[in-house]
């Protein structure tokens, strides 16, 4: 990872990467959605309130996904000193807290027609809801510990990062170590409980939310990076 | 040792520590965080009357009545191990019917009947399309079997 330190080099490669992780994120995300819309067959209990499955999940997964990205760039720059760790840190924040609010709004809209509520205070929903805090807590002690000339987060901050990551597998474990209105792991390790012909739009959507994903940290990474560079430049245009 | 060696070290140590505080915090949440009662956990631990709970369980099959007042419905609630009188007037959800997860809030009367003020209806992790409907999902092995 090193061989990324230098941010010129991390530019050369991340700047065709963008696009070559937007476009195609963004074509299986509409494939994916559209055959989940129109394909496959509606459920035999929920009928095709069940389609909503299409976003929950991908919004779940990089909601949680996405802090643990901050917890090892955390780590990386806790024990490598990696210079480019805070700054992917704090390009993951914004939109790993847009799709925790994504899954909990999707699933709010889902529980309304199935269990017959918006919201309940039961340990997937409220582990969740706790997920979508600590992100909007790094986000402002990352803009808090944020000083001149300097593109990555407060050491602080990424003590919070790794603190907050224990979140993760609770979030994970809660609908299996406490009873729940939520329903338990549909998809694990031994096979999935959704039946395939339901299942397989999953994967296309999953991908191309998880590329486009990538797309935009990279995108706010060289972002910050190249605020950086304004600042600096500011700073010694100011001096003469 | 090396300073980076020296922080690698700290930082997995004080990760252990975290997780583990995480863990045993979880384990000790493990009846408080409990979303609901079960019936086997109403009769091992004893709920007065009176008192606001929620009771989670399965609608037991061909246990549902419709009192002549056309509201009031009457129906057991079983999680295998024990099972208890519930009794709720009003609209339920459309996923809430027999054979099928409910959780109800509420409080038990005198008689150990539980009056239900509110229902949610609460499914499992199964979804199939209406074509294999009676399939039976085995939890074991992951397979989808034609139910006798």
């Amino acid at each position: 990872m090193h061989r990324f330190a230098n941010p010129a080099r991390f530019l050369k490669i991340a700047r065709p990467l963008t696009g070559w992780l937007f476009w195609p994120g963004l074509a299986l995300i509409l494939a994916g959605a559209a055959c989940g819309l129109l394909l496959t067959p509606a459920d035999y209990l929920q009928g095709d309130t069940v389609r909503i499955l299409y976003i929950h999940v991908p919004a779940a997964w990089l909601g949680m996904g996405g802090w643990a990205g901050i917890a090892v760039a955390a780590l990386m720059q806790l024990v490598w000193r990696h210079p480019l760790a805070g700054v992917a840190g704090r390009a993951i924040a914004a939109p790993g807290a847009l799709f925790t609010a994504i899954c909990l709004a999707t699933g709010s809209i889902w529980g309304r027609p199935t269990w017959g509520t918006w919201w309940e205070w039961d340990g997937r929903m409220t582990s969740m809801l706790v997920l979508l805090f600590l992100y909007l807590g790094y986000i402002a002690l990352a803009n808090a510990s944020a000083r001149d000339g300097q593109a990555g987060v407060s050491s602080v901050t990424a003590i919070f990062a790794l603190v907050g990551a224990v979140n993760i597998p609770i979030i994970n474990r809660s609908v299996v170590w406490w009873n729940s209105l939520h329903q338990g792991p549909s998809i694990t390790l031994r096979g999935s409980s959704i039946e395939g012909s339901l299942l397989w739009p999953l994967a296309p959507t999953l991908l191309g939310f998880s590329l486009w994903f990538g797309a935009i940290v990279l995108m706010r990474m060289r972002a910050i990076l190249a605020q950086n560079k304004v600042e600096a430049r500011m700073q010694r245009l100011a001096r003469g | 040792m090396k300073a980076k060696h020296q922080r690698l070290v700290l930082a997995l140590v004080a990760l252990a520590a975290i997780i583990g505080a995480g863990l045993l915090a979880a384990s000790a949440l493990k009846d408080e965080a409990a979303y609901f009662y079960a019936p086997a956990d109403v009769k091992t631990k004893g709920v007065e009357p009176g008192r606001a709970i929620r009771l989670g369980g399965m609608v037991v099959k061909g246990s549902l009545r419709r009192a002549a007042d056309g509201v009031t419905i009457r129906f057991n609630v079983t999680d295998g191990k024990a099972t208890v009188p519930a009794t709720f007037s009003g609209i339920a959800p459309d996923l809430f019917k027999e054979g099928s997860g409910v959780v109800a809030e509420g409080a038990f009367d005198r008689q150990g009947i539980f009056v239900a003020t509110n229902l949610l209806a609460k499914h499992d992790e199964r979804y199939m399309p209406r074509e294999l409907e009676g399939m039976q999902y085995n939890e074991a092995t992951h397979e989808m079997k034609v139910e006798k």
